[in-house]
């Protein structure tokens, strides 16, 4: 095999999104030499699509909001299958997140006293939401990115390089972590670095470090109708299967409920919940706001009975409840997705979305509240949403399962020196994630994973070692396989009707019938994707790229059709046609995916079933007693026995 | 409505290239990344482009269609005849990698060289208050999504090579201005700007504001009014002179 | 820069080495050079205009009006024109016109205002014609070495510029008044002037120095709410500047036009009381 360009770092963090560069602001802060590494070019990531703000009780708006309050709001959404730990950091943590990026450079709206201006959102008590506009994502990446920057100059001035102890990796995917024998962990390994190619160039190289932090994102490119960009391709999932990390809650998938359903080629593409957060409504074909017969039992006190109340809630939330627009995300995806079949959607197959009247201030304050809202749809469906209304549908979002993380640490289970932060780890959002917990999930523990992952680095000291010859051979080989295939596959191909299989069978509303089929079409499709072949060379070849995300998406796929197959209950982002209940016995089961061979000729995955950490009691006190039971077992209710 | 349509689209890379001519399906509501998509997907599997949200939000797909800088994302089919030919080339700005992606590291490189946000010190997170209304000059400085555009058509080094080391580019410059009117950023950028970033090589014509994507006034709210702030300290001797007296008379 | 050290031609430019190599200059395929070619000939015609007409040294008052072009009257030459803006500050060794004396203020102005420089580079230099529209030249410094650096000094015509507003506001207020001095005239000729005084006003005030003076330079507007909302209104009218600019020209060349065809005797002003 060729010499391959090799790198020496105590931290590499996998993933340029807010949880990775966070993570890598963390680990550089400590004094670790650090390196991000992405698919796209610094800056780019999935994150600046992040619209309505980031969650943190920092009270500013209503002072009776507090972590505790945003713990039991993440807990209620998730349906308490959340790791209630995880939910708890980060209920705490949050505001100290979003002040930090005010230091750093961020300019949040702002309130009448000049403080952070927090919004509603769906599933919030309070109005918790930072924000800026409708863009906070691109502002929480900036605001990142400029800080790398301002480290780099740090380093400039000190060492005259300001690569010296951060350095970003663009366009450059990993293709394995490299890993050497441990005894100490689940898996019996370490992480020794990782394996990836130059997007540019196409050649390889190799990152030698201790820790690794996955923060690579989601997987909804396994999915036809999704808000997620191509990046989305389960990278970090698979790398830590293949790894030997489990995936948990992976059936657990968000279908947000309103993405763009015209024209086809914008089919999909997110539009934010802060539309109805500030009085935009849903209407079905007749003109009538059905939201309200779709109120489910366990959020019957919560929300308003009737569109008076719903309205006033805007203007007087003391004495209102709010509107049902406002349910958590996989409730109004199912209303929507109720109203089309029976017949009652827009022309294109969703349902209408409406701010038209809606805000006190006109035209003038629909277009200052939401610019890049006004902005998409004028210029990509040629719709001015001050005067007509939006046509919406459910979308593939955000996937609450991932790596099994240590709630604390970050760390994952199974190897060591692997730690994963963001949508790519599990367990915070249990079956649901409430919007604008996604972004203070990416600071809070994409922090803790670069503090970890850097304490990690700096404990093992002398006793780092680089990864064996045969498995940087292996890689390699696999990564170049696409061009050796003889009556090659399309990749596009095989891409298409994977994320057809996908949406057709395990989609909003699964059967049993139907993800056993969607599994044997997964099998099939693994065959397929073997064969994939590529044309021309190494350069930029976008092809080749997609015949090596295919490994990882029918990975991710297969995790989620099984898991999905297994649970036999309906809750959050996971809904039964033949089990419509929540079951308070399944709310215990945790199921974790782990691949079966990770050297082997046609990848698979593993099912097994593991039990959820009771919650601690003063975290059980926070709430009443009836609504607990609506999600606990008898066992589990607290004060039983005493 | 579905027709073919005449695309020509550079392919090459640094040893040379060609525009090459291709026909595509085109349906309703489609934007010239489908049809790049689509190209690839059917005729030109290793046909290389740059792009990442496809909804305008991240700046990845910039490129130049019928010689005009656009992103590709964000260009509607329906804005072409159907017999009009689509020509599709990349950026020219900057060096090309391969077919229509650029190698922008100049502009990562002009980003490192503008000094960070500088708060008061003794200022702890949480303690900061802004105003709304002084926030938001700045706020419409950052909806900026770095998608490099007005850096590509900016004639003063588009045109000339020479002067990239001694300019910024409307994006930087931007940048300086967005510090200089945070309400709370306590360094000097103003004489930098000049000096350091090449601010008067900037002749005010607009092109940068005209390609921006996300419309921000850039040359009305930030060029110029840095030019401006420029002038003050460098240009301006009665400014000059008030700011010795106001200094001296309010005694520190 | 020598030219010498740019390397041949073809070598710079958008065939700079590493780039795209594609030969065509630009592919732009629609009306690029329209723009540049209307501001050439409409900014030609005015300046063979004004230059005719401020060399003319005649036929710009006709009781009670008096061309813009021609007031305030620095030299002491000037046709007597009581009631009105003469100032002979210059006293009577100027021979020439007394229309280029005052007339280096506006067109100062308007030579380093931010849109008209915007629209002379793009139309008369090429520098460039159009976004993404080579320029013909081998090198370029932009405003930082002389002459064009003293474009900086825009701030101080904006100041000249709106004393010689006040001064065009006094001469419409007179011509409010007949040729005896009565109040309560208004003939075609008075709103002639008023709306020209209306557009150079608009045009002074949206200026972009203005925009800086009154608000722009402030880093807190928070501090200074009446500043504020001074800046909130130039900005609004800033945002019109370039229409401003075309409107106001048009309108001074109208007056003065006006004035000339009613003082030559070419035309009666018509009286509305």
């Amino acid at each position: 095999m060729s010499e391959v360009e090799r790198h020496s770092y105590d931290v590499v963090v996998i993933g340029a999104g807010g949880a990775g560069l966070r993570a890598a602001i963390e680990a550089r802060t400590r004094g670790l030499r650090t390196a991000v590494v992405c698919k796209s070019l610094f800056g780019k990531a999935h994150t600046v699509m992040a619209e309505g703000g980031i969650a943190a009780s920092m009270g500013n708006v209503n002072s009776q909001d507090g972590w505790k309050v945003h713990f039991r709001d993440t807990m209620r959404g998730g349906k308490f299958l959340n790791h209630w730990r995880m939910a708890e950091l980060h209920a705490k943590e949050a505001p100290d997140r979003v002040w930090e990026l005010e230091s750093w450079g961020a300019l949040f709206d702002r309130t009448a006293d000049g403080r952070i201006s927090q919004r509603n959102f769906g599933g919030h008590e309070y109005p918790r939401l930072a924000h800026v506009g409708d863009r906070t994502g691109l502002e929480l990446i900036r605001t990142l990115q400029q800080r790398i920057v301002a480290l780099q100059q740090e380093d400039e001035r000190e060492f005259g390089d300001p690569e010296a102890r951060l350095k970003v990796f663009q366009e450059c995917t990993v293709t394995r972590l490299l890993t050497v024998p441990d005894a100490g962990s689940e898996a019996g390994n370490r992480i020794a670095g990782a394996f990836g190619y130059w997007r540019e160039s196409g050649r390889f190289t190799v990152f030698d470090a201790p820790a690794v932090v996955l923060a690579t994102g989601g997987i909804g490119k396994g999915f036809k109708v999704t808000s997620n960009s191509w990046e989305y391709t389960g990278d970090g999932q698979a790398l830590a299967l293949l790894a030997g990390a489990p995936l948990i809650n992976m059936e657990f998938v968000q279908f947000h409920p309103t993405g763009m359903v015209w024209p086809p080629s914008v089919k999909g593409i997110l539009v934010t919940e802060s539309v109805r957060g500030d009085g935009g409504v849903l209407l079905n074909s007749e003109g009538k706001r059905f939201m309200f017969r779709y109120i489910p039992d366990v959020f019957k006190e919560k929300y308003a009975q009737t569109p008076a109340e719903g309205d006033r809630w805007y203007t007087d939330q003391e004495n209102n409840r709010r509107p049902p627009e406002l349910l958590p995300r996989d409730e109004v995806a199912r209303a929507i997705n109720s109203e089309v079949k029976a017949g009652r959607g827009s022309p294109h197959g969703g349902v209408f979305l409406t701010v038209v009247g809606r805000m006190a201030g006109g035209t003038e304050e629909i277009r200052r509240k939401l610019p890049s809202m006004y902005h998409q749809f004028k210029e990509l469906a040629d719709v001015d949403i001050t005067a007509e209304a939006m046509e919406v549908g459910p979308t593939c979002h955000y996937v609450m399962g991932g790596i099994a993380v240590d709630p604390d640490t970050a760390a994952t289970p199974g190897v060591l020196g692997l730690y994963a932060a963001g949508e790519v780890a599990g367990g915070m959002h249990g079956s649901n994630r409430l919007g604008g917990n996604s972004l203070s999930d990416l600071l809070v523990f994409g922090r803790r994973a670069g503090e970890h992952a850097a304490r990690y680095a700096e404990e093992i000291g002398e006793a780092r070692r680089e990864a064996a010859q045969e498995q940087l051979d292996a890689a390699e080989a696999e990564a170049l396989a696409p061009f050796a295939v003889e009556s090659a596959e399309n990749p596009y191909t095989v891409h298409q009707e994977l994320q057809q299989t996908m949406n057709d069978l395990v989609g909003i509303i699964r059967r049993e019938g139907e993800m056993t089929e969607a599994l044997t079409r997964l099998d099939e499709l693994k065959a397929r994707a073997a064969k994939a072949g590529v044309e021309g060379h190494r350069q930029y070849n976008p092809g080749w790229h997609l015949a090596l995300d295919l490994r990882n998406m029918l990975l991710v796929c297969e995790c989620v059709a099984r898991s999905a197959l297994e649970r036999q209950e309906s809750r959050g982002g996971h809904t039964r046609d033949d089990f419509p209940a929540m079951s308070a016995e399944w709310r215990r089961v945790v199921l974790a995916c782990s691949i079966v061979d990770p050297d082997a000729e046609t990848l698979s995955v593993r099912l097994t079933r593991g039990e959820a950490v009771p919650m601690r009691a003063d975290l059980l006190e926070l709430f009443e007693r009836d609504e607990l039971t609506k999600y606990l077992t008898d066992a589990e209710l607290p004060g039983k026995d005493g | 409505m579905t027709y073919k349509a005449d695309f020509r689209i550079w392919r090459g890379d640094t040893d040379g290239g060609e525009l090459r001519d291709f026909k595509v399906e085109v349906n309703e509501g489609e934007v010239v990344l489908d049809i790049i998509h689509r190209l690839q997907a059917t005729q030109a599997p290793d046909l290389a482009v740059r792009w990442n949200c496809k909804a305008g939000k991240c700046g990845s797909c910039s490129a130049e269609i019928n010689g005009r800088p656009r992103l590709l994302c964000m260009t509607r089919m329906s804005t072409f005849a159907p017999d009009e030919v689509v020509t599709v080339t990349p950026m020219r700005t900057f060096p090309v990698i391969r077919d229509l992606v650029t190698d922008v590291s100049f502009n990562y490189a002009k980003a490192r060289q503008v000094p960070s946000f500088t708060p008061p010190e003794g200022l702890k997170p949480g303690e900061y208050r802004m105003q709304q209304v002084d926030v938001e000059r700045s706020q419409e400085f950052r909806k900026c999504i770095e998608c490099f555009l007005c850096q590509n058509t900016c004639h003063v080094i588009r045109d000339f090579e020479d002067n990239k080391a001694a300019f910024s580019g409307p994006r930087f410059l931007m940048r300086i201005a967005e510090l200089d009117m945070h309400p709370l950023d306590v360094a000097d950028r103003q004489k930098a700007a000049q000096e350091e970033h090449g601010l008067g090589l900037c002749n005010i014509t607009k092109c940068c504001t005209d390609v921006c994507p996300e419309h921000i006034h850039i040359t009305d709210n930030a060029l110029i009014p840095m030019k401006e702030r420029v002038a003050d300290r460098k240009y301006d001797p009665l400014v000059w002179l008030g700011n010795k007296i106001r200094r001296r008379g309010s005694g520190d | 820069m020598a030219t010498g050290t740019t390397g041949p031609a073809g070598s710079t430019g958008t065939n700079a080495p590493g780039r795209a190599h594609i030969r065509a200059r630009h592919l732009r395929t629609d009306r690029w050079w329209l723009s540049p070619a209307v501001t050439v000939t409409i900014l030609s015609a005015f300046i063979v205009y004004s230059t005719w007409r401020a060399f003319a040294n005649d036929d710009y008052f006709a009781e009670p009006y008096v061309s813009p072009f021609y007031s305030p009257c620095l030299a002491s030459e000037c046709d007597s024109m009581p009631m009105s803006a003469n100032a002979p500050l210059f006293g009577d060794w100027w021979g020439l016109s007394p229309a280029l004396l005052i007339l280096i203020f506006p067109l100062g102005f308007r030579l380093t205002c931010y849109y008209y420089r915007k629209a002379y580079y793009r139309g008369f230099w090429a520098s460039p014609s159009a976004c993404a529209v080579p320029e013909p030249r081998g090198s370029y410094s932009g405003e930082t070495r002389f002459p064009l650096i003293l474009q900086n000094i825009h701030r101080y015509f904006f100041w000249f510029a709106a004393v010689v507003a006040v001064i065009l506001t006094w001469d419409v207020l007179i011509a409010f008044r007949d040729e005896h001095g009565a109040w309560g005239h208004m003939g075609l000729g008075t709103l002639v002037l008023l709306a020209n005084v209306l557009l150079i006003w608009a045009y002074t005030l949206s200026c972009h120095s203005c925009r800086h003076i009154v608000g722009g330079k402030l880093k807190h507007f928070s501090k200074h709410p009446v500043r504020y909302r001074l800046w909130g209104f130039v900005s609004r009218l800033n945002g019109r500047h370039m229409e401003l600019a075309w409107a106001s020209l048009f309108g001074v060349a109208l007056a003065d036009l006006y004035v000339y065809l009613v003082a030559s005797g070419a035309f009666d002003d018509p009286r509305f009381f």
